[in-house]
């Protein structure tokens, strides 16, 4: 069988939302979370209205000002029983979601840990420590070991920027810099390319070199990277230690910060 | 870059309008003119289409058969499916490589040559098979290898090879109601147009054609038949073809795509193949039956860059079926009735056979699945409401326009109706394609195939089920095991570890990389099979096998991670010997080859002395 | 219940490390004047004892970059009921894995033969007392099992004291916020 038959009970359920959505009699919008009433605005997903409520969710590829991206797969919770992608999940009313339980923890913490060892993450000499969100949720899952054999891949640095540097060691495949420079910057500075373990961020040079695009310190592309790969020069370690964004609090009570905004871009084909 | 190829370039993209989502095809055809996709080619065919660079470099370098560093004028691609191990690809590549004198992987000094493998070619019951520069060859013999090197060697086109060569037999071994097909072309879209509806699908008739009265009763009556007919997609997933049609043609939209899956990836399977060879009409009629249906204009059929010897003569039966306006504007004369079919090739990628990815391909990017919902029945192609159909299902539903739904629903069990082609390989005496009414089971097609001594049946490839000898008696059914076509035998020879390990490479090699947990996952198992596999496994390793395996099945983003386990999964369950013969410890093991890791520097030193080697042991 | 009176015996030792986990260590300041009552140290860079006997609880500090440190970890293995990686070389690697994406052989020859102001002549030393090097710096979980990872760079002194203190008292060690960094 080609498609695993969750697939087919997806489409099953989709349509049951769908059709449960249209019954005015279900109308009040709200959900559980762990037991937790959560309101939602018809739209939203799982995720947003968890984070406007105040729920923190584990998440990498989401970010509040743009599109749900569900590749990390960090937020994924059960809903119904059904394990799904919170953050890509339209909330319906009714829902019976599982978020912060041992079962779902201990896979998030499976994947936080494949991401450790699919790069090359030196903590100590990483300009982004302390404002990384896979550190940060590394240490909120209680992450101690990278557990698996490690892969150390050779990423060369890209240096040619005069004023910007990537790091491409560090870097978990999120596609944020790339939605920013598409949907915010207009420039497509940033693109993949390989397929599986060897897909890789590219630039959009001929010659491969940031240098040669357009890319400037001031784009949204620049600002957006959870992880330490896109990095301003000779601005490292600018926040003294225990000042840094997640010395103050750990990531799982800073739920207020990643709430999202609206409206969000549409979907653009 | 010189000149002549910039024109080349030019050429093709004006053949293709320019057109961005024709990318695929720019690519393959630039290829083909130009032997690989050098920076400067993506530079300038990312200029004609009006793309940034970035986009047009990362759709090249998501799939296996486009290449953007020099691969070599002859490119042998080994198939490496299990059933190609098991007739001996690996000897032959050796023997190959070493009279090439060449490391597999690599392009020969001189740049004339590379050799490697490659996933599963389509077919398995006349391997092991090749494809040198992407046409398919069958039945590799060492004396086909000593041939093919010395015409490699002496740069003999692939054009002037022996034609025998690339003979690809159908194989035929039962056939039933879709493979002795005989209606005529037309046959089943005449009787398709013909059809009145009833009342209440008259009523139910508020499409795109409200107002052409003529066409609106028809498209609904045939949408009943096909409804009627209780036909479930062939596929994989098995959903309920008219009620994706129906959500289809009432999806909001003014255009809407029929797509054909011809894409056939699965490891093991080669049916579609089949289908194409002798029913392609079927084939395109489904499709325009389809159109009709759903009110499409434009069909594609997405076939698998291993079939690419395919093409022409795709294209020569839509072209006939034009000549016969059976396709184009106001088919067989029915006014507003317009549609034509286009045949879109793939690269090499597994992935691309998943529908949302493989939409993402027709548009010319990555094969990446989106994320569902919405699915593409309201959102596919260009945005655009699209029914994804496998060749199977479409050639069914032809058969079905022209008999009527309730003809088929008699044919096969109460909840499987029709008939299922199977893909038979491996262990058997007569392999090839085997065209069953739902409800044979197992062990009578083991008996028609003249399998004996077998051990294990992998259904629908590996990403389907693996079935031991005390469940021969189940049978081919949604209802108990479904199947997208492959069939694959092993008898009690052989290892049912390696065949596991070959399917975990297999995974590795395909997944997209788009989420986490199938990234990094499918690797981690195939480590961990190769780990076992190498006589260095524990317990350890097995209870990881599941750990991973659990984050797959949770949080993968499709069908090929959240399948990915599944061989490992079974033959844990029900060839567990299998693996645990090979755990020479109990204990932890090292993660690496310990004495290994020291080569280089006893080769730096010079030095072989007691403390310059490391046991793997304590 | 009353808990065990027997002290725990506990070794150290420092692989492909700084020793700064072991500073750390001693950063627990007067704490370890309460330590030593309830453990006492065998081999450890703080008793000179070389050969480390059979011990509750090891600790090691970097991660393997040679064949020596290879023994090491195994004899620690050996003997340790418990063996906890510590700090973030034993974890991961650290520093020294930064190595990994060189070749060792540009590396050797870059020590000692090309680099500037190197003794004409100067050749890789074969001596065999000399450990060779592994290709690749690897984190001790690689080769062998480990019961316990405290990762840091260093971990803070606090953390070490939360965890041996958690381990004495026979609770599974948690090291909450600001204890537990990879930094
Ligand atoms: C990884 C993956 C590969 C797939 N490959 C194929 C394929 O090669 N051919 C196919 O028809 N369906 C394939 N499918 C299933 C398709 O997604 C889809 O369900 C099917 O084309 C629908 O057609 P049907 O309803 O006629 O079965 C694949 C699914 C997954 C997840
Ligand atoms: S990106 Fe984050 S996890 Fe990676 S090295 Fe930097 S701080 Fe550590
Ligand atoms: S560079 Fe940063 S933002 Fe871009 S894909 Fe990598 S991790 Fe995500
Ligand atoms: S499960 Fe695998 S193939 Fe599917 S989206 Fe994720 S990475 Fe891609
Ligand atoms: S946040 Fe949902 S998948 Fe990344």
């Amino acid at each position: 069988m080609k498609t695993s038959n969750s697939e087919v009970s997806a489409q099953a359920n989709a349509r049951g939302a769908r059709a449960k959505a249209a019954r005015p009699a279900e109308a009040n919008n709200v959900f559980t979370i762990d037991g937790r009433e959560i309101p939602f605005e018809p739209g939203q997903t799982v995720m947003q209205a968890a984070l406007t409520a105040g729920v923190f969710v584990p998440h990498l590829c989401y970010h509040p000002e743009f599109r749900p991206h569900g590749s990390c797969k960090l937020c994924t919770m059960k809903v119904n029983g059904r394990p799904t992608t919170s953050c890509t999940l339209p909330a319906a009313p009714g829902m019976e979601v599982e978020n912060n339980t041992t079962e779902i923890n201990d896979k998030r913490r499976l994947l936080i840990q494949m991401l450790l060892v699919e790069g090359n993450h030196f903590c100590p000499s990483c300009e982004k420590s302390g404002n990384c969100k896979l550190q940060a949720l590394g240490y909120a899952l209680g992450v101690m070991s990278p557990h698996f054999t490690l892969f150390y891949p050779v990423r060369p640095v890209d240096a040619s920027h005069p004023e910007m540097l990537l790091d491409f060691n560090r870097c978990i495949l999120c596609e944020l810099c790339i939605r920013a420079s598409a949907e915010v910057d207009k420039k497509n500075v940033f693109a993949l390319s390989g397929r599986g373990l060897k897909k890789h961020l590219i630039v959009n040079a001929e010659s491969g070199r940031l240098a040669d695009t357009d890319f400037a310190p001031t784009d949204k592309a620049a600002e957006v990277c959870p992880v330490g790969v896109i990095l301003r020069k000779r601005r490292g370690f600018a926040v003294p230690i225990g000042k840094r964004t997640y010395d103050l609090k750990p990531i799982n009570e800073q739920a207020d910060r990643f709430k999202p905004l609206t409206p969000l871009p549409k979907e653009e084909f | 870059m010189p000149e002549s190829s910039l024109e080349t370039v030019a050429v093709i993209l004006g053949n293709h309008g320019n057109n961005g989502t024709r990318l695929m095809q720019i690519l393959r055809e630039t290829q083909e003119a130009l032997g690989w996709l050098s920076p400067e080619t993506i530079t300038a065919i990312a200029k004609g289409v009006g793309w940034p660079r970035a986009k047009v470099e990362g759709t090249a370098g998501f799939y296996s058969f486009f290449h953007t560093r020099p691969m070599g004028r002859y490119r042998v691609l080994w198939s490496d499916n299990i059933t190609d191990r098991m007739l001996g690809n690996l000897d032959l590549m050796q023997t190959m490589c070493q009279k090439l004198w060449l490391e597999p992987g690599r392009v020969s000094e001189d740049g004339l040559v590379s050799v490697d493998t490659t996933s599963c070619t389509g077919m398995c019951d006349q391997g092991p098979a090749v494809l040198v520069n992407y046409r398919a060859i069958t039945r590799m013999t060492q004396e086909r290898v000593a041939r093919m090197a010395e015409l490699i060697q002496k740069q003999v086109p692939v054009a002037g090879w022996p034609t025998e060569w690339f003979q690809v037999e159908d194989n035929i071994r039962r056939a039933d109601i879709l493979l002795n097909n005989t209606t005529k072309p037309g046959e089943a879209l005449k009787a398709a147009l013909a059809r009145e509806g009833n009342q209440e699908s008259a009523a139910n008739a508020r499409s795109w054609r409200e107002g052409v009265n003529a066409a609106t009763r028809g498209p609904s009556a045939v949408l009943e038949e096909i409804k009627k007919s209780n036909l479930r997609g062939r596929g994989g997933a098995g959903f309920t073809t008219g009620i994706k049609w129906e959500a289809c043609r009432h999806a909001p939209g003014d255009e809407r795509y029929v797509v054909c899956n011809a894409d056939e990836g699965e490891p093991g399977t080669f049916k579609d193949r089949v289908l194409l060879t002798r029913q392609a009409d079927l084939v395109f009629e489904g499709m325009t039956i389809a159109a009709y249906a759903i009110g499409a204009r434009k069909g594609y059929l997405y076939l698998r860059g291993e079939y690419r010897y395919l093409l022409e003569r795709l294209n020569e039966v839509l072209a006939r079926r034009r000549d016969m306006n059976l396709l184009g504007t106001n088919i067989l004369g029915h006014s507003g009735f317009d549609f034509d079919i286009e045949v879109h090739l793939g690269a090499g990628a597994y992935v691309c056979g998943e529908e949302s990815a493989l939409i993402e391909s027709l548009e010319g990017k990555r094969g990446v699945p989106r994320n569902r919902p919405p699915y593409p029945v309201t959102v596919g192609f260009l945005g655009k409401p699209t029914v994804v159909n496998n060749v199977e299902t479409l050639a069914a539903a032809a058969l079905i326009a022209a008999k009527g739904g309730d003809w088929y629903r008699d044919i096969g069990t109460e909840r499987s109706a029709g008939t299922k082609l199977l893909s038979v390989s491996g262990d058997v005496a007569r392999p090839g394609i085997y065209e069953y009414p739902f409800g044979v089971t197992i062990a009578e097609v083991l008996a028609d195939a003249g399998a004996t001594d077998t051990q294990a049946v992998q259904i629908s490839g590996p990403s389907g089920v693996c079935v031991a000898d005390n469940e021969f008696g189940r049978s081919i059914a949604f209802e108990d095991i479904p199947t997208a076509g492959a069939f694959m035998v092993f008898d009690y020879s052989r290892d049912m570890f390696e065949v596991a390990r070959n399917f975990a490479h297999f995974f590795a090699h395909e997944s997209c990389g788009f989420c986490t947990p199938c990234r990094v996952g499918t690797t981690l198992l195939k480590n961990l099979m190769d780990k076992i596999g190498d006589g260095h496994g524990t317990q350890v390793e097995i209870s990881e096998i599941f750990q991973v395996s659990h984050v797959l099945q949770m949080a993968a983003h499709c069908g090929l991670g959240h399948t990915a386990p599944h061989p490992l999964l079974d033959t844990l369950e029900k060839f567990r010997p299998a693996y645990e013969r090979r755990l020479k410890y109990l204990n932890f093991r090292p993660a690496f080859d310990l004495d290994g890791a020291l080569a280089r520097a006893r080769q730096m030193t010079g030095r072989d002395d007691l403390a310059a080697h490391l046991g793997s042991s304590e | 219940m009353t808990a065990p009176i027997r002290k725990l015996r506990v070794a150290t030792t420092s692989l492909a490390g700084c020793f700064g986990c072991h500073m750390s260590f001693l950063d627990i300041d007067e704490r370890i004047l309460k330590l030593v009552e309830l453990v006492e140290f065998d081999r450890s860079p703080i008793t000179d004892i070389k050969q480390c006997g059979p011990c509750d609880l090891g600790l090691i500090e970097g991660g393997v970059c040679n064949a020596e440190n290879v023994h090491v970890l195994r004899e620690f293995r050996k003997q340790c009921k418990i063996l906890v990686a510590l700090g973030a070389c034993a974890v991961n690697g650290g520093l020294p894995a930064q190595r990994n994406r060189l070749d060792l052989r540009d590396i050797l020859e870059e020590v000692y033969v090309t680099e500037d102001g190197l003794a004409r002549g100067s050749k890789i030393p074969n001596d065999p007392e000399l450990p060779l090097l592994l290709d690749k710096v690897r984190p001790i979980h690689e080769v062998v099992r480990i019961d316990y990872f405290l990762p840091g760079c260093p971990p803070p002194a606090d953390a070490i004291w939360k965890f041996l203190t958690d381990l004495i008292a026979g609770r599974t060690p948690v090291l909450g916020h600001g204890l537990l960094h990879y930094d």
